[in-house]
């Protein structure tokens, strides 16, 4: 009886890993293999083109680590997507009168209040954070159009736009730095310490959780500042990126980078996931959209196309949870 | 086994009272755990085993009376409390985290680190591995995750990472409800083997068969009050379930 067990257990076993776990490398290797050829003629091959992906795709990738933390504690962050626009604004305008290191802070420091915020609410006021983000969402969207009345400020401190934007660092650009750091970082945390331990049996099991002396309302706390914060730091790269900052930041990303998630192998109620898959979910989003961009689909069709990889990756998701 | 009686009780209550808001949930318990004792805890539902269980493992601190580990009189206000004092608690949902493995299970809430702060999952590993296979849980390996278990491996996990933790007392709470005749007959295999490690074991089961099969004496509950405590080899079914209902049978 316990080797016919053992045998359906591992079979098992070795079909969700195919699964879920190569999902995404497979997605990411098919969809860049159709660009590859389909847009040969039209430099979607070019170092320059590739290497923009990664660019522009750094701000998504750092929200995606904070949201896989969320996610894996089985709760949402929905207002990084306004947060990312009130993290640039603070940068942007207290840069322009404190100095650097003030506008630094500021940003992150704006990000991580929000995040703290949801945090408070979710953990302590136990409300569910799908609608406490969609309360903040909204909330500081607002916030963001009436900071400067809606006009767009400009980021000139040129240490600035190079350390979050522009620069080159041993060849590098300092994007990819960014995001290679973070997604290192984010990894280390999250497979390797007792904290990401803890958010997963947070995510998978809140009770056996709790009663195995973990404090459930900290990990809620803390993955809720850490995803505000990372959303900090991405509204800083829009910020150098783009030398302005506007409210418009951030607001189409919240898909791109939920989806990035999902399709990155993590589960929508929590208990598993995964960092590198969230980065090469994003950098996959990225390509879909560059890719669709070339092929010179309009924007309301790579919406639909974006919508529905969603779809497909929820659905995915699901059937693997319930299984 | 029956050296116990020249040990010192693992676990002694003493007179436990508990009210909820007016209402007595228990009365006048007293009772003494060996070490390498197996304590059946039986009664109708309501009886109060629950309350108890949560008074033993610190969810409840009793309204009046004490408890005392080792000869140690302990006050406990929370789980974790009652942990460091070397009491685990094998809960009826098992408290596992399904999508995690076996070994992260183990070390739930007390994962050891190296000199880095990172995870030793080596040492996780290995210990998940040998304690594994001295209870004889048969599950595929330390990496397997709970899901991917049946719920007599799963009930073994839940066993084995108490038995790993507890250096008194474990208590058991119908650990075999939900469960096969063959794997109810595994884990009672583990439960008994739990004697040879010399901590008490304090089980609550609705099965008599398997009260007269595990334990060494049984405490029968009857609506919070104590009715008795018997040497499970001197008595029998009918005498406990006359004191389990208060009624005499025919």
């Amino acid at each position: 009886m316990s080797s016919a067990n053992t045998s359906a257990a591992s079979q098992g076993l070795a079909n969700r890993f195919n699964l879920q776990q190569y999902v995404v490398y497979l997605g990411f290797l098919a969809i860049f293999l159709f660009f590859a050829v389909v847009l040969k003629d039209s430099g979607f091959l070019t170092v320059r083109n590739l290497s923009n992906i990664v660019l522009q795709t750094a701000p998504a990738t750092i929200m995606a680590i904070g949201l896989v933390f969320v996610m894996s504690a089985g709760e949402i962050d929905l207002s990084i997507g306004s947060t990312v626009a009130v993290a640039a604004l603070a940068a942007a305008v207290t840069l322009g009168h404190y100095g650097l290191v003030a506008g630094v802070l500021a940003g992150l420091g704006a990000g991580l209040l929000i995040g703290l915020l949801n945090g408070a609410l979710v953990a302590y006021v136990k409300l569910p954070s799908f609608l406490v983000t969609l309360a903040t969402l909204g909330l500081f969207a607002g916030v963001s159009r009436s900071m400067t009345d809606l006009r767009s400020i400009p980021v000139t401190d040129s240490v600035f736009t190079g350390f979050f934007g522009s620069g080159v660092f041993l060849g590098i650009p300092s994007l990819i730095w960014w995001t290679a750091i973070a997604v290192a970082i984010g990894h280390i945390i999250y497979r390797e310490t007792r904290f990401g331990a803890h958010v997963l049996a947070t995510g998978d099991n809140a009770r056996a959780a709790s009663v195995s002396g973990i404090s459930v309302p900290r990990i809620r706390l803390a993955v809720m500042a850490i995803s505000g914060g990372l959303a900090g730091l991405a509204g800083l790269l829009y910020a150098g990126r783009l030398q302005a900052a506007k409210y418009t930041l951030g607001e189409t990303d919240l898909m791109t980078v939920i989806a990035a998630v999902i399709v990155g192998g993590t589960l929508l109620n929590g208990g598993r996931g995964s960092i590198i898959g969230a980065l090469v979910g994003s950098l996959m989003m990225g390509m879909l959209n560059n890719g669709l961009i070339l092929m010179g689909l309009s924007v309301s069709d790579q919406m639909i196309v974006r919508g529905l990889i969603i779809l497909a990756a929820v659905a995915v998701s699901l059937r693997e949870k319930s299984r | 086994m029956n050296t116990t009686e020249a040990n010192a009780p693992v676990l002694k209550l003493q007179d436990i009272h508990k009210m909820f808001s007016g209402i007595t949930a228990i009365e006048n318990f007293s009772l003494e755990v060996y070490p390498g004792e197996i304590v059946a805890l039986v009664g109708d539902n309501g009886a109060g085993k629950s309350t108890l269980i949560k008074i033993i493992s610190g969810v409840h601190s009793p309204t009046s009376g004490s408890i005392s580990i080792e000869g140690e009189t302990v006050t406990m206000s929370n789980a974790t409390m009652a942990r460091s004092h070397g009491i685990e608690v094998v809960y009826q949902d098992l408290a596992l985290a399904d999508q995690q493995s076996v070994y992260m299970n183990m070390f739930l809430g007390r994962e050891p680190v190296n000199g880095l702060g990172l995870l030793d999952r080596r040492r996780m590993i290995a210990e998940t591995e040998n304690l594994v296979k001295e209870l004889d849980v048969r599950i595929p390996s330390a990496h397997a995750t709970i899901r991917d278990l049946s719920g007599g491996q799963r009930q073994g996990v839940a066993i084995a990472r108490a038995t790993h933790w507890a250096s008194k007392l474990i208590l058991l709470d119908e650990p075999t409800a939900a469960l096969g005749v063959a794997e109810t007959a595994k884990v009672e295999e583990i439960v008994l083997s739990l004697k040879r490690r010399n901590i008490g074991v304090l089980i609550i089961s609705h099965s008599l068969d398997q009260v007269f099969k595990l334990s060494d004496r049984i405490c029968v509950l009857r609506r919070g009050k104590q009715i008795g405590v018997r040497e499970t080899a001197k008595t029998d079914k009918n005498e406990i379930i006359a004191m389990i209902t208060g009624l005499q049978q025919q």
